[in-house]
Formats: C-alpha cells, structure tokens, sequence
C-alpha cells in the first residue's frame, strides 16, 4: 500500500501494477492512453520489493477489456490488474496470456496474406526457452515476442 | 474429409493419409473412373506452375470433370485491381471445388474460410503443398511397402526447401531415421531438429552426399538453387557437390529409390535416369492417382 501512494490514489477505475520498468510506455500505447478522457496517472522506476523498480498505471472510470488483459499480458505477463471502487481493491488479478491471440498483432511475415488483404490476424500462443511467440494461423510462421508489433 | 479443405499436411490425421493412399492405389490400377460426371473444378494459379498445374487438371479430367480457371494472373479480374477475397467469394459460386496456387503465404487457408467450396492448396508461397507431401508418401509406400522405420536421406537446399519440410513432418508420424545431406549453409533449420528432437526421432547432418546415402531406404534430392545464395562464390562451390551420378548408387541397398520433386535442372545426372532404382518420373505420375484420390475423396464420391 505504502508504495502505492507515490501515485495518486483514484475512487474508481483500474490500476495495472507490478509492471516492468521498461515496459511501461509500450503497455500506455497498446491499451491506447491518446484516445482516453478520464485521468490517467502513471509511474515509472518506483521501488518494487518483487523486482527491484516497477511501474505502475492508474486509470480512472475505465475498466479494462477481456482484449486489453491479453494486450497487456503480451507486453508483460507479470503484470497486476487490480479494479477499484470507492478507494478500495475489489478485485485484483495477474493477467493472463491467452491461447489465442485476435486482430491486434500484425504477422511479422510480410509475404503473410494477413499483410496483403483486409484479414484479421489469427495466432495461436506458443512458448519456448522462456520466450513468447505468435504462430500465424495463416502463413504458420511465428512472430517472436522481439518482434510484436501492436496494430 | 468430405468437404475439408486440404490446405496444411498437418489438417489430416495419419488415418486420412492412408485412406488418401489407398484411394490413390485403386485410381492406380483403374485410372478412368468418370466420377466427376457434372462437376466443374475450379484450377486457379495466380502463379505459373506448369507442372503442378497440369498434374491437378490430368487428375480431374481423368476423373471425367470439367476444369476452368487460369494458369497464371496476367489478365485475370485480380490484374484488373480485384481483391483476392471477391476472387475466391466469386469463383466458389461457380465452381464445385477449387484448387489454388498463389504466392502470399496463407492465402489457401484464407480462401478455405470465405469460401462456400472446399479448397486444396497447391502451393501457397513458402508456406505449404501437401499434395506434394501426399504423392511423396504414396510413392514411398508403393515402393516400401511401408512408411515405418525407414531411412530417408534428404539432399540439396534443406534450409528454404518446403518439400523437405513437409515431408519431415508427415514422415515422422513413422518412426523414421534422416540423414540430412546440404552445404552447411542450407542446413535444415533448427525448429524441425527440435521437432525430431522432441519426439526422440534419430537424425545426422552431413556435407557430403555419396558416402551417406549408402543405407538409405529413399533418397530424396532437392535443387540447390542460385538465388538462395548471397555469396555467388558460395555456390559456385557447392552446386557440383550435390549431383547425384549413377557411379554413386552402387552399393546402395536394393529397395532404395530415388525421389525428385521436379522440375530438375542439375542435381541428378541424367545418367541415373535408366537406373531401376530412379523413381522421380513415376513419383510424377503417382501425382495424378494421389490428386485424384484426395478430389475424390473431398467431393465425397469415395
Ligand atoms: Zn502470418
């Protein structure tokens, strides 16, 4: 709680904490923060006991969805969804990537027909060594987490 | 698999594989069956492929159906600025099935999800041919009598070689063992070794062809092409290594035969070509009875 002060509290909305420093501002583009009217306050390097530094995002009167968790989870899948209502946390949840990827994540094959013709990109979650990867339900080839690119 | 699109090898189950064969068997031994009496097949090949084309249009007409389509984009509705997707929408209101080649990868599958008519790539950029992969396993069924625990060597550009690919992963539903023979830098990639690796299949890689292929049940030579190459030099050094010569084939087993894809150009000396064991015309042929099993089978009249 304590470090949770260092960025204004909000009476209601969203907070996504637990966030990894560097992934901060591509976490702010992907769930869109231009286009948002409510307040948004955000942190960067707070002190973290889990990882050292953290970041941390509060959105107030917004509430994330189903597509914004995996969005997020993608970026970063140690992240904190926490929802707030009068001051309080009534309902906090680790993110959780999906099997199963819809629509805003271009393939990074550019001979993919997903980059040629108006289809919504379809991916299938793969891991390996740790790392996160897109499988192209189209051209099968599979778009590493390096190269994620948020449409 | 009646009305299943046919688009990756991976869509069938080794089940469907044997079925396809045993289908292709029957078209084999009595190839003038007119089951497709009253069915139009559309053959569209937004890129030329003469062979495979011609192959899939024999298998229909043998099957005694109509074919209409183009053989290449020039002229077509898609020269003229159409989409691919009004293309495909348009055509499977005509058409009964349609069969495709196009360059961007995953166009096949794609066109499987708008259209009213089952699909079967042939060939969608880098990506997938399956009935290559099919008419590959019928030949190696036909002249093994088995697909289980063979050895197979597979020779030439195992790197960017989607043939090899495909049959590597259909093949090893059968308790293989590969020897991959290629310059080393056109070796098979990592995320098939890792395949094989996974499920405890035996491989070795090597650079040079004729001491390897000695205990090979099949095997199975691609082209060593000049474009894959930034290094002209490179391949001036290479391309003469993987030629197979009718010299190379002695002391190799009986049963051993020797597949192509077609076309060749260099990589089997045509001296080769009267030895028993060269199989890559009738591999072609197979083609026909393979892709007729498989339309066969789709259209639900086997
Ligand atoms: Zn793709």
């Amino acid at each position: 709680m304590k470090e949770e002060l260092t960025v204004k509290a909000i009476e209601n909305g969203t907070v996504i904490d637990h966030i990894q420093a560097d992934k901060l501002y591509k976490i702010l583009s992907i769930i869109g923060i231009e286009n948002f009217d409510t307040p948004v306050f955000f942190g960067n390097n707070l002190p973290s006991k889990k990882y050292g530094t953290k970041a941390i995002i509060k959105i107030a009167d917004k509430y994330p969805s189903d597509d914004d968790a995996n969005k997020i989870a993608l970026i970063d899948p140690k992240a904190v969804i926490n929802i707030i209502k009068d001051f309080k946390v009534v309902d906090k949840r680790q993110v959780q990537l999906p099997e199963k990827i819809e629509g805003f994540v271009k393939c990074f094959n550019p001979k993919c027909i997903t980059n040629h013709e108006k289809v919504s990109t379809k991916f299938t979650v793969v891991k390996k060594d740790g790392k996160i990867g897109l499988k192209c339900r189209y051209c099968e080839k599979i778009t590493w987490e390096d190269n994620i690119e948020i449409i | 698999m009646k009305n299943k699109s046919l688009i990756s090898i991976n869509d069938y189950t080794k089940e469907e594989y044997f079925r396809i064969l045993e289908v292709a068997a029957e078209f084999e031994k009595n190839p003038n069956q007119k089951l497709l009496d009253n069915y139009v097949v559309a053959s569209l090949f937004f890129e030329p492929s003469t062979r495979t084309r011609l192959s899939f249009e024999t298998a229909i007409q043998r099957l005694g159906g109509r074919v209409i389509g183009f053989s290449e984009a020039t002229n077509t509705s898609q020269a003229k600025g159409e989409s691919f997707n009004d293309t495909i929408m348009t055509i499977s209101k005509y058409a009964d099935l349609i069969v495709m080649r196009h360059p961007i990868e995953g166009s096949a599958r794609y066109a499987s999800e708008i259209s009213r008519v089952p699909i079967i790539n042939a060939g969608d950029g880098s990506n997938q041919h399956p009935t290559q992969c099919l008419l590959d396993l019928y030949s190696i069924y036909k002249t093994q009598g088995t697909l289980e625990n063979l050895k197979l060597c597979l020779v030439g550009d195992l790197k960017y070689g989607r043939t090899v690919h495909s049959l590597l992963m259909a093949m090893s539903e059968f308790n293989p063992t590969f020897n991959f023979i290629s310059p080393s830098s056109l070796r098979m990639p990592q995320e098939y070794k890792d395949y094989l690796d996974s499920k405890g299949i035996k491989y070795n890689e090597y650079e040079e062809l004729e001491p390897n292929i000695k205990d090979a049940d099949i095997v199975y030579v691609t082209r060593v092409q000049r474009e894959r190459f930034s290094d002209l030099l490179e391949y001036e050094k290479v391309k003469n290594v993987y030629v197979l010569k009718n010299k190379m084939l002695d002391g190799t087993k009986d049963n051993m035969r020797v597949l192509h894809p077609l076309p060749r150009v260099n990589e089997i000396d045509v001296d080769v070509d009267a030895n028993p064991k060269a199989y890559y015309f009738e591999q072609a042929e197979n083609g026909v009875y393979t892709r007729m099993a498989i339309i066969a089978l789709i259209l639900g009249l086997k």
